[in-house]
């Protein structure tokens, strides 16, 4: 695809035409600025935003964000939104990681007083948070036991004193998702995530202490207990091989469910079942199940982060105790009301690798975020800064309430790894004053800020767009990796 | 090699290429194993047998693979034979494939790569002058 293919909105947002291609059942709307789209249409992601807008009941536009990148099937940073019941719900356009995402807290510790500490810091984070390929979560538990983790979420981890009710009431649905049905998830799934609770996994996840080195909106800031200088954590994973798991089982069926009902797709992973056929139902249950199982793993791993924090600052310095900020999911389907061409339509809110981002007022929100808006975190590429945003009124008319997830890849992994050496990596991020804890060097050459969109740029359109106002940046102090 | 890597700006993808089926599904094996940079241990052999049943051949391809990351994850061992490897055609109520496979290998010494999963996108078996090809787009 070329940019001449786009329909220049404005110098943030640009359309592909329904027109396009005749299996279009909308448009799709594209928030970039020229020179992000120039790194874009490199690869396949356009083209996977196109046949994203062929699932049935699609509403409105398939919205891409500035960080968008080709993945499989659909595009990472893409956000389409089907009318519910009738519509489809799309595995695929959820992704493996179930609620992947990020949760930020926040301390009042100085950064300049805790520099002396940091190595130690990152020690007992990568000693307490048990990361790296296939590995074994900080909690077993039986099936049974597992059942509960997965009905209930993050109540789970209150009632077993992994979490706190403030923790509870600055995350996305309270950390629990209504709906979920555990009898859903395969019996697979559930032996792969047993053993999983409380753990990082690998790629591009991680645990990140950083400094708010900037704030951008006071009042905001203020709300969420962010100030200048002090210490945050950010946590990014998901839903370990309980997640992956389910959403394997439930592409496998569906390649029968779309027959069955007569759905054509231009793409295999794309496939999808009704909301109320028994298909789409039973995966609707099966996949909160697995994005409550992934708000436990953030949970924990906020957990074993506090240890850390204590551990290595109770005693030495005050203000160590890490509060909640929000903890966010950028791969779910969600059932949301939006307002489409003025009249308000119930949804299932397809965002892969796309972060909700409610406005002020928006349903759902704890009473100090209905006034600012949500908080949207937005983790750069490892080594470089983070953002802290909030959703904004527009983004609720214009991109489903979504905003960016993070940079964005533009490398190819091979290509990073054959560009960039791990060890020589590491040794200049440490040059830089940031601690590395990494399991692999190969993964962590995989990562190399090179193999990324500038997160400045990604973050200057969703603001210049308006769909995501700033409130602080995050400047990284040490990272762990599995 | 009858396998190789292809780009892909987040995930990985591999071309893999074979004479028949069931050489396709041991070479996807073989290439995925490499692309996770699976290392086996010394030791003991372990055997396995696998029976699959699936409606078309690429769906079968999928299982497979899915079924050897699973023993990754659950048994931490990888297999670098595999023996008695039959696909047959079957009627059941739809017409589909069959495979039964004995596997050995090793349990794993070292794997560096995490695959989440492997994916449907864009699969599709062709008949090319080399055989039968594919590409496999794997989530990482």
């Amino acid at each position: 695809m070329n940019i001449q293919d786009l329909v220049k909105i404005s110098d943030y947002e640009w359309e592909i035409p329904q027109s396009f291609r005749g299996d279009m059942r909308g448009p799709v709307r594209i928030f970039a600025t020229r020179r992000l789209l120039e790194q874009i249409v490199n690869d396949k992601s356009l083209e996977q935003a196109v046949n994203a807008t062929t699932l049935p009941g699609l509403v409105g536009a398939v919205v891409v964000m500035p960080d968008m990148h080709q993945g499989y099937g659909f595009p990472i940073g893409g956000v389409a939104a089907t009318e519910f019941p009738g519509g489809v719900v799309s595995p695929g356009a959820i992704g493996y990681d179930i609620n992947c995402g990020v949760r930020l807290l926040a301390s009042s510790i100085e950064a300049e007083a805790a520099a002396p500490h940091l190595d130690a810091l990152a020690t007992r984070l990568d000693q307490y948070s048990p990361s790296g390929v296939g590995k074994d979560g900080m909690v077993k538990v039986s099936i049974p036991e597992l059942e509960r983790v997965l009905r209930d979420g993050a109540r789970w981890a209150l009632k077993n004193g992994y979490a706190s009710q403030a923790d509870l009431a600055r995350t996305e649905e309270g950390g629990a998702f209504k709906g979920a049905d555990p009898r859903k998830v395969s019996q697979r799934a559930k032996q792969r995530g047993r053993t999983q609770l409380g753990s990082l996994g690998a790629g591009n996840h991680f645990i990140e202490v950083d400094v708010v080195d900037e704030i951008f909106d006071q009042q905001a800031a203020a709300v969420m207990g962010l100030r200048a200088g002090r210490l945050a954590v950010q946590i990014h994973c998901g839903s370990r091989g309980l997640g992956h798991q389910v959403c394997s089982d439930y592409v496998r069926e569906f390649q029968g469910a779309v027959q069955r009902y007569g759905i054509r797709l231009p793409d295999r992973e794309l496939v999808c079942a009704p909301m109320d056929s028994p298909e789409g139902a039973a995966y609707l249950g099966a996949m909160r199940a697995a994005a409550n199982f992934a708000f436990v793993n953030r949970q924990l791993l906020a957990h074993a982060a506090r240890r850390a924090f204590e551990e290595t600052f109770a005693g030495k310095l005050q203000g160590w105790e890490l509060r909640q900020v929000y903890d966010i999911t950028h791969n779910m389907g969600k059932i949301e009301t939006h307002e489409i061409g003025g009249r308000r339509v119930k949804v299932c809110v397809h965002r892969k690798g796309a972060t909700r981002a409610f406005g002020p007022g928006a349903p759902g929100l704890p009473p100090e975020y209905q006034v600012i808006g949500q908080p949207v975190l937005v983790p750069g590429s490892m080594g470089t800064a983070s953002w802290v945003l909030v959703g904004t009124s527009e983004s609720m008319t214009r991109s489903f309430g979504s905003s960016c997830h993070g940079a964005g890849r533009t490398m190819s992994r091979s290509r990073a790894k054959k560009e960039v050496r791990g060890d020589a990596l590491r040794s200049q991020l440490e040059r830089d004053g940031i601690h590395i804890r990494a399991g692999s060097m190969r993964g962590l050459a995989e990562e190399a800020p090179q193999a990324y969109k500038d997160v400045d740029a990604v973050v200057q359109t969703v603001s210049a767009a308006k769909i995501a106002r700033k409130v602080a940046r995050l400047r990284p102090l040490a990272v762990i990796k599995g | 090699m009858p396998f190789e890597e292809l780009p892909h700006t987040a995930d990985w993808a591999l071309r893999v290429w074979a004479d028949d089926l069931p050489g396709l599904l041991a070479e996807a094996a073989r290439g995925m194993y490499a692309l996770a940079d699976a290392r086996q241990a010394e030791g003991p052999r372990v055997t396995r047998r696998l029976e699959i049943q699936a409606p078309d051949a690429e769906g079968l391809l999928v299982d497979f693979l899915g079924e050897l990351l699973y023993f990754v994850e659950s048994e931490r061992l990888a297999f670098d034979e595999l023996n008695e490897l039959q696909v047959e055609g079957f009627r059941l109520q739809v017409e589909g494939f069959r495979l039964q496979v004995e596997m050995t290998g090793a349990p794993l010494r070292s794997i560096g790569k995490e695959i989440k999963a492997v994916t449907y996108h864009n699969l599709q078996i062709k008949e090319t002058a080399r055989g039968l090809e594919v590409e496999i787009v794997f989530d990482v």
